[in-house]
C-alpha cells in the first residue's frame, strides 16, 4: 500500500521527467530517459522478483527479444506502435512458455535457470545470423525527425511505459493476484494449502513482470536504431535491474521507481567523474546496501524514526 | 446410511519400498467427529496428505462427494472444502494475523475482494479467541495462537470435511480444554471433522468413532471406548509383550 | 576429425572444467551460497602466473602454493567479514553482495592488469597416439587438474576438517552444537572454492588466454557443470565437467564452436528440469 505522500511525489517526479527537455541539456535528457526505462524495467520485475520472491534474471532476456522481434518487424515494414506491440505480445508469450518450465524450480534453482534463459537467448540471437544478423547486429529505421524531436519522443514513450508498469503494480498489489503472489512468497506450500493455484499465479506473475520488458526493448530498438547481441543481453542489466529494485525496497509499489531512479543518477555521476572505477564504486554501493539498507531506501526506518519521535511525545505527555 | 461425504477405496501410497499408507478403505458421513489414531510413524499424516492432494496415491481412489479426487492438486482440495491444519504449523509469518485468515477466506473461501475476505476473517478470528492480535504479524504468535490461527485459517476456508493434525500437540492442559471447546463448537456448524489425535482424553470426549491406524493399515474401526479397550490396538500402541503384562494387570 | 580426437578433446576439456567448477560447487552446497566472485578469482590466478612468468620466469608449477595460498586467504576473509553476515538471508541477497563484490575485484583486475588477453606459452609441442593428437601442455593441464580435484576429494573425506564441513553442511545447527565452528567453516569453506578457482587459474593460463573478460564465461562454467553433475560434491562435479567437456567438444564439431556453448546450456536447462538434483547428486540443497 502507497500513502498518498509518496503517490504525489512520484507524481511529481514524472512531470520533472517529462519537462526535463524544457530545461535541460540533451544530457540530462537522455539521462531522464534511462531513468524511465531502467523504471519500467524494475517495476516489472517486482511482480515476479519482489511480491512473489522469485529471484529471476531474466528481465534482460525479456528486453533483448522485446529488442530484436521490435527491430526485426520494423525492418519489415511493421509501423513502429505496431511492431512494439508484437514485440510486447511475442515476449509474453514467450515468458508464459518458459515460465511454465522454469518456475517449478525453486531458490537458486530457479534463479540459474532465469540465467540459462539469458544466455540461451543470446546465444540464439547471435548465431541466427539470417534473422538476426548474427554478432553484426541490426539497423533499426530511425526517426527522421529532429533529435531534439526524437529525443522528446522517446522520453515521453518511456514514461508511458514506465506508467504502465506502474499502473500495472498497483493493481497487482491491490488485487487478490498480488495477494496470493505474496502468500507465495512467505510460505509456498502454505499458498497451496489454503487454496492458491500456484502454478498459475506464478505463471500470471512471470508473464506480468516480462511483458513491458518487451515494450521497453522495441522501444529501446527503435530510439538507438542499432542492436546487437552484446548490447541487448548485458549481463550487468541482468543484476542491475533486481538491484535497483532492491535498493528501492522490492515488494512496494514505488520502490522500483525510486530505486531505478537513484541507481541511474549514482550510475552517471560515477561514469561523468571516476570512469575507470565506476564498476567498482557500483559494486560497492551494492555492498553498502546489502548491509546497511537490506530493506530498501522505502524502508528506511523513517517510520521507526517517527515512531520513536512519538514514542519521546508521549512519554513526555502527561499520563 | 446416505451416500458418504468422503470415502477412500482401498488406498495405498508408497515412498520407495516403503508403504505409508497400506490399502486403507474408510468413509466421512456428513456432520461426523471421527478420530484417527494409531501409534507414532503409522500413517496419519501422510493418509491426511493423500486426501489433501499433498500426495497423490499410488493405487486405489480418494472420492468427495461421490467425484472421483484421487489426483487433486492441493489447491484444488483446499477449494473443495478439504481442509485441514497442519501437525507443525505453517502461516505466512510476515503477514498479519488477519491477512494469514483473509488468504484462506479469500483463496480457499472463494471470496473474490480483499476488502470482504477481511471482513470474513474478522469472524472467524473471533471465533477462535484470536480477535485481539488481528494485526500482529503470524510470526509473533505462541505456538497455541499459531494453532488457533491455523484453525480460524482453515475455517475461513469454508471446509466440509476440517482435518485436524494434532491441534493439541505441545499444548498444556489449559489450553488443550480450550482447543476441545472449539472443536465442539466446530462440530455443533456441521462440520465434518477428523481429528488426528495422540492423547486419548480429548479423542474420549469428542469423537463418535474412531479410526486405528497401524503401519499404514487400518486395523480397527469403531466407538472410540471400545477402541481403546481392543486387543489389537493395545497391542499395537504398546508391543506385543507389554500388551499381555497390561492385559494381566487389568485381570482381564 | 575422427571421434576419438573429438573425444580425447572432450575429455580433457572436461577434466579442466570439472577442476574450474569444483570449488564453486563446494561453496553452493555447503553455504548455499552462489559465489559469483568465483570467474574472477580464476582470473586472478591466471594473472599471477603470467606475470611471475613473463617479468620473473617462474615456471607455472611453482606458482601454486603462492596462489592457492593468497585466494585461500582472500576467500576466507570475505567470507569470514562479509558474506558470513547474511549468510542465512534469501538467495537474492548472497547473490548480490558475491556480485557487487565481483565488480569491485573485476574493477582492480582490469585497472591492474589491462584487459587484452595474454598467455603464457611454455612450447612444449605436442604428442600423439592411436591417431589422436594433443598438445603436452593440455595434457598436463588435464593431469594436474584431475589431481587437484582427487586431492580436494580426498581432504574432504580424511582431514578433520573436511569432515566438519560435511558436518555442516548435512545440519548447520546439530553441527554447531558439536563444538563445530561454524562461521569459521564457512570460511574455510569459501576459501577452499577460491583456492581451487585460483589453482584453476594457474593451470588455465598455459592453455587459454587470460583475460577479465572472461570471468563471466567461466562462472557460467561452473554454474552449468554444477547443475550437470549436481551440488556440493566432488563427484558430482567431475562428472559434470567431462558431460560438459564431451558434450561440448561434440557439438562444436558438429554444430560449429558458436552452438557448443548453446548446447551446453540447453542441456543445462533440461537437466534443471527433469532433473535438478543432478546426475550424480543426493539431495538438492534448497
Amino acid at each position: 500500500m502507497m500513502s498518498r505522500l509518496g503517490l504525489a511525489l512520484f507524481a511529481g517526479w514524472v512531470v520533472i521527467l517529462a519537462t526535463t527537455p524544457l530545461f535541460a541539456e540533451n544530457y540530462i535528457v537522455r539521462t531522464a530517459i534511462m531513468i524511465a526505462m531502467y523504471s519500467a524495467l524494475a517495476l516489472s520485475w517486482n511482480i515476479i522478483g519482489g511480491f512473489t520472491g522469485y529471484p529471476s534474471f531474466a528481465t534482460v532476456a525479456f528486453f533483448g527479444v522485446g529488442c530484436y522481434v521490435g527491430g526485426i518487424a520494423q525492418r519489415a515494414g511493421v509501423p513502429m506502435a505496431l511492431a512494439w506491440a508484437i514485440a510486447t505480445v511475442a515476449v509474453g508469450a514467450m515468458a508464459a512458455a518458459l515460465g511454465a518450465i522454469i518456475l517449478r524450480l525453486k531458490g537458486h534453482y530457479f534463479a540459474i535457470g532465469s540465467i540459462a534463459i539469458v544466455e540461451v537467448c543470446r546465444l540464439v540471437i547471435s548465431s541466427w545470423r539470417s534473422v538476426t544478423g548474427g554478432g553484426d547486429g541490426l539497423n533499426v529505421p530511425l526517426l527522421r525527425w529532429h533529435p531534439d524531436a526524437v529525443a522528446q519522443f522517446f522520453l515521453l514513450v518511456m514514461i508511458g511505459i514506465m506508467l504502465a508498469a506502474f499502473v500495472m503494480n498497483a493493481l497487482v498489489d491491490r488485487h487478490r493476484l498480488g495477494f496470493g503472489l505474496k502468500c507465495i512468497r512467505q510460505n509456498e506450500d502454505a499458498a497451496d494449502m489454503v487454496g492458491v493455484d500456484t502454478t498459475r499465479y506464478k505463471i500470471v506473475g512471470f508473464t506480468l513482470s516480462a511483458l513491458l520488458c518487451g515494450t521497453v526493448g522495441a522501444a529501446y530498438a527503435s530510439w538507438v536504431g542499432y542492436i546487437d547481441p552484446t548490447d541487448s543481453f548485458q549481463i550487468l542489466m541482468t543484476v542491475k535491474v533486481p538491484v535497483m529494485a532492491l535498493m528501492g525496497g522490492a515488494g512496494t509499489v514505488l520502490g522500483p521507481a525510486l530505486g531505478a531512479a537513484a541507481f541511474v543518477i549514482l550510475e552517471e555521476i560515477f561514469w561523468a567523474n571516476f570512469l575507470e572505477w565506476n564498476r567498482a564504486i557500483l559494486g560497492a554501493i551494492i555492498v553498502a546496501l546489502i548491509f546497511f539498507l537490506p530493506g530498501g531506501l522505502l524502508n528506511i526506518s523513517w517510520r521507526r524514526a517517527a515512531r520513536r519521535l512519538r514514542g519521546r511525545e508521549s512519554a513526555e505527555a502527561p499520563a | 446410511m446416505s451416500a458418504p461425504l468422503l470415502e477412500l477405496e482401498a488406498v495405498t501410497r508408497s515412498f520407495g519400498g516403503i508403504r505409508a499408507v497400506d490399502g486403507v478403505s474408510m468413509r466421512l458421513n456428513e456432520g461426523e467427529v471421527v478420530g484417527l489414531i494409531g501409534p507414532n510413524g503409522a500413517g496419519k499424516t501422510t493418509l491426511v496428505n493423500v486426501i489433501t492432494g499433498v500426495h497423490t496415491a499410488t493405487s486405489g481412489r480418494v472420492r468427495f462427494r461421490g467425484e472421483d479426487v484421487t489426483a487433486q492438486r492441493p489447491f484444488q482440495a483446499a477449494r473443495r472444502g478439504l481442509c485441514r491444519t497442519f501437525q507443525i504449523v505453517q502461516p505466512f509469518p510476515e503477514m498479519t494475523v488477519l491477512d494469514n485468515v483473509a488468504a484462506g477466506a479469500m483463496f480457499g473461501g472463494r471470496i473474490d475482494a480483499i476488502g470482504a475476505a477481511r471482513e470474513a476473517a474478522r469472524e472467524h478470528l473471533e471465533f477462535v479467541g484470536l480477535a485481539p492480535l488481528s494485526d500482529k504479524p503470524a510470526s509473533a504468535l505462541t505456538l497455541a495462537a499459531r494453532k488457533r490461527l491455523e484453525l480460524a485459517k482453515s475455517l475461513a476456508m469454508k471446509p466440509k470435511v476440517l482435518m485436524l493434525d494434532e491441534v493439541n500437540a505441545g499444548l498444556n492442559s489449559a489450553e488443550i480444554d480450550g482447543a476441545l471447546e472449539l472443536i465442539r463448537k466446530i462440530a455443533a456448524r456441521g462440520v465434518t471433522i477428523l481429528l488426528i489425535e495422540h492423547l486419548m482424553k480429548v479423542v474420549l470426549s469428542v469423537t463418535e468413532r474412531v479410526l486405528v491406524l497401524h503401519h499404514g493399515a487400518l486395523i480397527a474401526e469403531g466407538e472410540p471406548h471400545a477402541m481403546v479397550r481392543d486387543e489389537k490396538v493395545i497391542e499395537a500402541y504398546l508391543g506385543e509383550k507389554y500388551a499381555k503384562r497390561y492385559r494381566e494387570a487389568a485381570g482381564v | 576429425m575422427q571421434i576419438a580426437q573429438i573425444l580425447a578433446n572432450g575429455l580433457v576439456l572436461g577434466a579442466l572444467y570439472a577442476c574450474l567448477a569444483v570449488g564453486f560447487s563446494l561453496v553452493w552446497g555447503v553455504l548455499n551460497v552462489i559465489n559469483m566472485l568465483h570467474g574472477s578469482f580464476i582470473i586472478l590466478g591466471g594473472y599471477l602466473t603470467f606475470f611471475a612468468w613473463r617479468d620473473f620466469g617462474i615456471h607455472p608449477l611453482v606458482m601454486l602454493p603462492p596462489v592457492a595460498l593468497l585466494t585461500f586467504a582472500i576467500g576466507y576473509a570475505v567470507q569470514y567479514g562479509l558474506v558470513n553476515k547474511v549468510v542465512t538471508a534469501p538467495v537474492l541477497t548472497t547473490l548480490t553482495l558475491t556480485f557487487g563484490l565481483d565488480m569491485i575485484i573485476y574493477n582492480l583486475m582490469t585497472v591492474g592488469f589491462h584487459a587484452t588477453p595474454v598467455k603464457v606459452s611454455l612450447g612444449l609441442g605436442s604428442v600423439s597416439a592411436f591417431g589422436v593428437r594433443m598438445p603436452v601442455d593440455r595434457l598436463m593441464g588435464m593431469g594436474l587438474a584431475l589431481l587437484l580435484t582427487g586431492a580436494l576429494y580426498y581432504v574432504m573425506r580424511a582431514s578433520t576438517i573436511g569432515r566438519a564441513i560435511v558436518a555442516v553442511r548435512m545440519d548447520r545447527a546439530a553441527a554447531a552444537l558439536m563444538g563445530i565452528r561454524v562461521n569459521h567453516i564457512y570460511a574455510v569453506t569459501f576459501g577452499i572454492g577460491a583456492l581451487m578457482a585460483g589453482l584453476a587459474g594457474v593451470i588455465f593460463a598455459v592453455i587459454f588466454p587470460v583475460t577479465t573478460n572472461l570471468s563471466g564465461m567461466y562462472l557460467g562454467k561452473a554454474f552449468v557443470v554444477c547443475v550437470i553433475g549436481g551440488l556440493g560434491s566432488v563427484p558430482g562435479a567431475l562428472v559434470g565437467g567431462l558431460v560438459l567437456g564431451v558434450v561440448e567438444s561434440f557439438a562444436g564439431h558438429f554444430f560449429g564452436p558458436a552452438h557448443a556453448l548453446t548446447v551446453g546450456f540447453l542441456l543445462m536447462l533440461a537437466l534443471l528440469v527433469v532433473k535438478p538434483t543432478g546426475l550424480v547428486g543426493v539431495k538438492g540443497y534448497e
